[in-house]
């Protein structure tokens, strides 16, 4: 039992005592040189991971079992920060986030500069998972109209997709501003009469789909696997011209279909180098779509929270993770 | 009138004026607005022909722009590379982002490490005392506060609440002490006043949203950029507060302080500042709930606490598990609102003379701080650290079925009137559509123009500058044709939330009821995270810009009806009654009394939704409005410092350009 100092005794008081310590504070510290660029010895030490979470659900998944397993087997602290894909480069940069288990390849630029410039930041081989992008219809249409799975033939059904926001085009519904998207170029190459309409989070862009699936209503999305919602919603992949080698290389020029991405794990040079067994570990995890998928539908579906949905599939997977040990 | 009349400069006039005295209704001499309005039109029939010949009348035109994005990006790639090494970063941002991380990391795990029962119990003792011991309303606060602790609890809530408590500890303590200090100076020397009001002005008219990302590019995302931004968005309330209270002292209190030859300091420690006590602590009351909303937002760049659980929830589409991390932050709010506006109203009372004298001043300090230790210890002996598992319930099932048989009953099953999402695409359609184009086709220098007429008319010649300048600015960062998007859907907006906003105002005014019920549920709105309309709002009315302003409907409606009732209900009872016994109908009262003797309080409702309509427009950007809102999400999320800060920046001009045409100035606040 911690007994602590006392309660403040009034709070003009406590106030101004505060305060002095503010002051006190702030004087110290710029008296005492240069500061902790944060990336050099104070972390890194094997006894905390931080790992950073993008906002999709299969990444979180990948961060609540690698930190069930991190602190029950690993005696590891793992500490899980919510970040987007190209933020958390930075943070990997600086130091403050250790690990990026899950990545899309959406952020070019950042891996240039870290990876190859400064090299602050390591890639930590494959994930296991494939993920793929690409637009997707519900199944209930395709059903309805079978050759609209086909790029050439949507200009024909463009009136379905006609919403107040697109005017008189299709509506493309895209997903929040921080996912990797051709849509833009991909519509002006091959002369489709679509518009973009970017929905802003994948909050709102699942909202829309779901109501527009129970209402039975035509749409067409920008969409992804693995991803939970695929479990409760039945969609079909639209077949855009095939991707080869090199056809993206240009944002402007791209006109073909989205790649097949093995999703990479990325970790902070130094905590690759010093993190000992925590680091071993991450670099091994590697699973599959199912598994993942498994995970995320609990938390997702299920409204399991993370750690719990974690715990279940650890306990239940016995012999998919004890490979990942060091 | 006379204050801002200007003398109209000699030369003849060109052309009459454009523009009719605003409506039959205002017995106002038509003349000093012809006159005010004459040395514009002047200027504006020598320029404009002279810039449509030279740029053409269509969208801003391409060579008065400048090319902002790429410096920006340059410089973002530059602190990127050099972050770790440059002088200034190394000795001065580091050792502030540093020490934000470990003040907030310490506090945070000294309540976390505490345990709920010592906290809770502190808090509670806390309040009780600041309520007064023996009162009824210190019992009272008591309660609130024990509600509110085991709520967060209950919920599931109590280290993210104790996180978001932590951040807010050390916020509105350093908001405090530097509003504090700049409110003195402001308070002592009248320069510094003026260099600080305008500066404040600006301030508080900006979007909070615009503070983000700059501070993420110096200090990366995380626990630093958060608090610094909290501290700059809740600093100025306890600065001009602290300003006006110390302005405010009573002449006689001084000149008696000085006749007993009281020294400067002495006047100033002894006299002025107890003085002020009062506008202080209601400083202190804003600076914290300005602190709470701000915690909130910023969890966007990493604030962790309460707002990173709304956050979170919303990316499984989960508003059940977003509203029991937003009860939280509500009950906070109650809870800090109540009590410090508790501390500052009974320091006008005496200590009673009947009172125990146990109970009061420094020795009911005590008391709390002895009960406090006692029972804590005994309580933390006896009962685990964290919040035990069986006392918290799952709100998240039943909230959710809730929200989804409401969405989907008003969405589409309205009989007759179609529903929520017919009613949207018919909004876009036939509002916002035309006002968007009727914008874009507007030649460049008419809007600029009419940016600075309406200027002129609301707040003189500064206002007029400042207005054409935002407007003209909006153009050169080349953003001109988003930010009219975005501009048409903050009139929109603005339109559809003040329409709604009287009425309700009005119906509240006149039936106590009405306003009883609404009360809590305003209150509610205020303090609730934006990001949990978000669902909602999109199951009801679609991805897309009519969902952006009914989201910003939704938050600035509760201001302007609060505004609005408490105008109507300043209205001299007199002249009511006199209306009333001329047997004026109830409608008579309203728009022939109430409605003419309030204007300063409308105008003011006009003016608070206009900003917090446009507050909400990056918040759209989440829903689909496209245009600013969207880019400064793009920037903030692909750390696109150019996309961002330019949105950003023109948000800022529009907020701008659509204060000063709505503000009037105090010299004009009253007619005659």
């Amino acid at each position: 039992m911690r007994l602590m100092n006392p309660k403040p005794r009034s709070s003009r008081k406590h106030l101004s005592r505060a305060a002095a310590v503010v002051v006190l504070g702030i004087t110290g510290l710029s008296a005492c040189g240069a500061a902790d660029t944060g990336s050099s010895s104070s972390k890194g030490s094997s006894d905390s991971v931080t790992i950073a979470v993008p906002s999709w659900v299969g990444a979180e998944a990948n961060a609540a079992v690698a930190k069930y397993i991190l602190e029950k087997e690993l005696d590891t602290e793992a500490e899980l920060t919510q970040l987007d894909e190209s933020v958390a480069f930075d943070a990997l940069n600086s130091g403050k986030v250790d690990a990026i288990l899950e990545d899309w390849g959406g952020a070019p630029k950042k891996v240039d500069l870290y990876v190859e410039d400064k090299k602050s930041v390591v890639a930590g081989g494959d994930l296991g998972v494939v993920g793929h992008i690409g637009w997707f219809v519900p199944k209930y249409l395709a059903d309805k109209h079978p050759d609209i799975t086909d790029w050439k033939n949507l200009n024909k059904y463009k009136d379905l997709f006609k919403t107040a926001e697109s005017g008189d085009k299709g509506q493309l519904l895209e997903g929040s501003p921080s996912y990797t998207t051709n849509d833009d170029a991909i519509i002006k190459n091959l002369d489709l009469d679509y518009k973009t309409v970017y929905a802003g989070s994948e909050a709102a862009q699942i909202t829309q789909m779901k109501e527009d699936y129970k209402a039975k209503k035509p749409f067409i999305t920008y969409w992804w696997t693995p991803q939970w919602l695929n479990a409760q919603l039945d969609l079909v992949e639209v077949k855009l011209p095939e991707y080869k080698e090199g056809c993206d290389a240009e944002p402007e020029k791209v006109d073909c279909a989205y790649a097949q991405t093995p999703l990479q794990k990325y970790f902070n040079a130094e905590f690759a180098k010093d993190g000992g067994d925590a680091a071993k570990f991450l670099k091994n995890f590697n699973w599959t779509a199912e598994q993942q998928n498994e995970v995320a539908a609990m938390i997702a579906d299920e409204k399991m929270s993370s750690e719990a949905a974690a715990k279940k599939w650890v306990e239940a997977n016995q012999d998919v993770w004890q490979k990942w040990l060091p | 009138m006379s204050a801002v009349t200007t003398p109209a400069p000699p030369s003849p006039p060109t052309q009459p004026a454009k523009r009719q005295a605003p409506g039959p209704a205002r017995s106002r001499p038509a003349h000093p607005l012809l006159r005010r309005l004459l040395p514009l039109v002047v200027v504006a029939v020598v320029l404009v022909p002279v810039a449509a010949a030279l740029w053409g009348s269509g969208a801003w035109p391409s060579a008065l722009t400048a090319d902002v994005k790429t410096p920006l990006d340059d410089a973002y790639g530059w602190v990127v590379r050099n972050r770790d090494t440059n002088p200034v970063f190394l000795y001065f941002l580091l050792h502030l982002s540093n020490w934000s991380d470990s003040s907030v990391s310490w506090m945070t795990s000294l309540l976390v490490d505490l345990g709920w029962f010592p906290v809770t119990l502190g808090a509670l003792l806390l309040s009780w005392r600041v309520g007064g011991l023996q009162s009824r309303r210190g019992l009272t606060l008591a309660g609130v506060t024990l509600g509110a602790f085991a709520a967060c609890g209950m919920l599931g809530m109590w280290e993210a609440t104790m996180e978001t408590l932590a951040l807010m500890a050390v916020a509105v303590t350093v908001s405090a002490v530097i509003g504090g200090l700049l409110g003195l100076g402001g308070g002592l020397s009248d320069r510094f006043q003026r260099i600080l009001r305008p500066v404040l002005d600006t301030m508080q008219i900006m979007p909070a949203f615009a503070y983000l990302l700059p501070l993420v590019l110096l200090f990366g995302i995380g626990v630093p950029s958060a608090l610094i931004a909290t501290i700059i968005y809740a600093a100025p309330p306890m600065a001009r507060l602290t300003a006006l209270g110390l302005r405010g002292a009573d002449p006689g209190a001084m000149e008696a302080a000085q006749s007993l030859g009281a020294t400067g300091w002495q006047r100033l420690l002894t006299a002025r500042l107890p003085l002020a006590r009062k506008e202080i602590l209601l400083g202190l009351n804003q600076t914290i709930m300005m602190a709470l909303s701000m915690v909130t937002i910023a969890s966007v760049i990493g604030a962790g606490g309460l707002g990173e659980e709304v956050f979170q929830a919303l990316s499984t589409v989960d508003v059940g598990k977003a509203l029991a991390a937003g009860i939280p932050i509500v009950l906070l709010a109650v809870w800090l609102d109540r009590t410090t506006a508790a501390a500052g109203d009974r320091l006008g009372e005496g200590s009673g003379s009947s009172a125990v004298r146990l109970l009061h001043g420094r020795r009911g300090w005590s008391l709390t701080a002895g009960v406090w230790a006692v029972v804590s210890a005994v309580g933390a002996a006896l009962l685990i650290e964290e919040w035990p598992e069986p006392w918290t319930v799952d709100i998240s099932q039943p909230v959710n079925e809730a929200v989804d048989w409401f969405t989907s009953h008003l969405a589409a099953g309205v009989p007759v009137l179609g529903g929520t999402r017919t009613w949207a695409d018919g909004f876009t359609m036939w509002v916002l559509d035309p006002l968007r184009d009727g914008l874009t086709a507007t030649p460049w220098w008419l809007l600029v123009l009419v940016a600075a007429v309406l200027g002129l008319l609301a707040g003189g010649w500064g206002a007029m500058v400042t207005a054409a300048a935002a407007m003209a600015g909006v153009g050169v960062i080349d953003v001109w044709n988003a930010s009219l998007d975005t501009l048409s859907q903050a009139i929109a907006g603005v339109v559809v939330t003040l329409l709604l906003g009287f009425l309700i105002g009005v119906v509240a005014a006149r039936v106590p009821v009405v306003e009883r019920l609404l009360r809590p549920l305003l209150d509610t709105m205020q303090t609730l995270p934006q990001f949990i309309y978000l669902i909602p709002v999109v199951a009801l009315f679609n991805v897309g810009r009519s969902a952006a302003v009914a989201a910003a409907v939704l938050y600035a409606l509760p201001a302007v009806v609060r505004i609005t009732v408490q105008g109507l209900r300043q209205v001299d009872p007199a002249a009511l009654e006199a209306s009333r016994s001329l047997g004026a109908s109830t409608f008579q009262q309203i728009y022939q009394v109430q409605v003419p003797l309030a204007r300063p309080a409308l105008m003011l409702a006009l003016n608070q939704g206009v900003v917090l309509v446009l507050a909400m427009v990056i918040v759209g950007g989440f829903v689909g409005s496209g245009a600013l809102g969207y880019d400064v999400v793009y920037g903030l999320q692909k750390s696109a410092l150019g996309t961002g800060l330019t949105a950003g920046v023109a948000i800022v001009f529009l907020g701008l350009v659509l204060d000063r045409t709505t503000q009037r100035t105090q010299a004009k606040a009253g007619p005659g």
